[in-house]
């Protein structure tokens, strides 16, 4: 076998490479696009000025990890609403099913990925920070 | 400048501390920038970008690398035998930069009416403007890169860890197998050339290169030379994966920090004797009518065989050992030998 040709493509495809667009994302700098459907931080939707979210108690069954606690309250017009609506990041997998199991539409994901934090506690995301920012 | 020592003037001991501090600094940036250039060129190589942080485009990253070498804790294994574990780091490094001195990088320029041959170990006897330099140029290059491997070894065997002792024991018969067939490569140039003067050597390739006339012996003396200086495919002293890091395992600071520049500042003196030998050092147009061309044109080409250098080992995967051994005893020595054979047949009917 001739042991020089082998040699010479392979000097080719480096040199061709180091003409490429290299791939690399500064990333601190340059923000990454993410998908359409990504499923990054959870938010709560909002309608006239409430939480949509009935407290129908499907998300916590559905969750396979168990990270959602959801307790309900009845507000004056005899709504049932949730009082208590959180999600522990800790143990939260993103797999959507909640968003797909809400029948009211209340909860969805949002794009946001950067969910590092300084404690333990923080990472439980309490009602008022799920709801979707204005 | 009529004051003479030795019977040579004043200038000539100005000249020749200029050179070499203009010489050794040009070595100690290109080793310290060619760290920057393997990093930049390999990751654009593999579509990355390489070191973008540290100043722009991470043009400081080699300063940084130095003061964080500079300033880690010196360690010296308990069991290691110290004087030579202190001493391998300076005989692999001091070698690596002295053979600079014979290296001629321009021509003969004039500064203040004063000629100057711009080669360090070189005189130029005013009276008949002929250069006198080191006739044994080309063997002084090779004792001094064969002094590199008594470094290595040291190191590898004063650390008294068994990854350094096979990194060492590696190295040594590596460098050794493979000095045999660069030497018998380059034996060929000198046949052409007939003297072992380097500067003479350049001077008689200002028409023809000797690349184009010794083909063989240049890839043959590159390869060789490749591996003398353990450099991928080559680097099994310091295969990473079954070695640690190979001899330098138990260094740290600034003693690795040396192993590191003794690396680089010996492919640099490769790729500059390749220049000199083969690419016709610093000839090149116009360099008759304006001296200073000289340097840039040999700059040019060393920069273009480390470029060279880095191109390869970006593409090729490190030699097995056996293969390592097959290839210099079984291909490249009889190569060499060949080689000779020729050059010798031709140059009888030449003659």
């Amino acid at each position: 076998m001739n042991p020089i040709t082998p040699i010479m493509n392979g000097l080719k495809i480096t040199l061709s490479h180091m003409f490429k667009k290299p791939i690399t994302l500064q990333y601190p700098d340059e923000r990454p696009k993410v998908a359409e459907r990504f499923r990054g931080l959870h938010a709560l939707n909002v309608s006239h000025d409430k939480a949509k979210c009935v407290a129908c108690y499907l998300c916590p069954t559905v969750c396979p990890a168990k990270c959602i606690t959801v307790e309900a309250g009845e507000d004056q017009n005899h709504d049932k609403f949730a009082a208590k609506y959180e999600i522990d990041m800790l143990r939260c997998i993103f797999c959507g099913y909640c968003v797909e199991a809400c029948p009211v539409d209340a909860i969805r994901m949002t794009k946001e990925f950067e969910l590092a934090n300084y404690r333990r506690e923080d990472f439980v995301y309490s009602k008022e920070r799920l709801l979707e920012k204005k | 400048m009529g004051m003479e020592i030795f019977g040579l003037p004043m200038m000539y001991y100005i000249a020749m501390v200029a050179k070499v501090l203009v010489a050794f600094v040009f070595v100690l940036l290109t080793v310290a920038y060619s760290t920057y250039a393997e990093r930049k060129i390999i990751g654009h190589m593999q579509v990355r970008l390489g070191p973008m942080r540290t100043g722009w485009h991470g043009l400081l990253q080699p300063i940084a690398d130095g003061l964080k070498l500079f300033f880690k804790e010196e360690i010296i294994p308990a069991q290691a035998s110290v004087f030579a574990f202190l001493i391998a780091p300076l005989i692999a490094l001091i070698p690596a930069f002295i053979t600079f001195a014979v290296i001629p990088f321009g021509g003969v320029i004039e500064v203040a009416g004063y000629k100057i041959p711009l080669q360090i170990a070189s005189y130029i006897d005013t009276a008949s403007g002929k250069v006198y330099d080191l006739n044994v140029g080309a063997l002084y290059i090779l004792a001094m890169s064969s002094l590199g491997v008594y470094g290595i070894v040291l190191a590898g065997w004063a650390s008294n860890s068994k990854y350094s002792l096979m990194g060492g024991l590696r190295a040594s018969a590596q460098m050794i197998s493979y000095e045999l067939s660069a030497g018998l490569a380059i034996v060929s140039v000198f046949m052409l050339s007939g003297t072992l003067s380097l500067n003479e050597i350049v001077n008689q390739q200002s028409g023809l290169w000797y690349v184009f006339k010794q083909p063989l012996a240049f890839c043959l003396f590159f390869i060789c030379s490749l591996a003398e200086i353990n450099r991928t495919p080559f680097d099994l002293p310091e295969a990473e994966t079954e070695l640690v890091s190979g001899f330098c395992t138990e260094y740290s600071s600034m003693k690795y920090a040396m192993f590191f520049m003794a690396e680089y500042a010996n492919m640099i003196t490769v790729c500059a004797l390749t220049t000199t030998l083969f690419l016709g050092g610093w000839q090149g147009p116009l360099v008759g009518s304006f001296a200073l061309l000289g340097p840039v044109y040999f700059v040019a080409k060393v920069y273009a065989l480390i470029f060279f250098c880095m191109w390869i080992r970006a593409t090729l995967p490190r030699y097995r050992y056996d293969q390592l051994m097959h290839l210099g005893w079984k291909v490249l020595l009889p190569l060499a030998l060949v080689n000779i054979v020729i050059t010798g047949i031709i140059g009888h009917f030449i003659n």
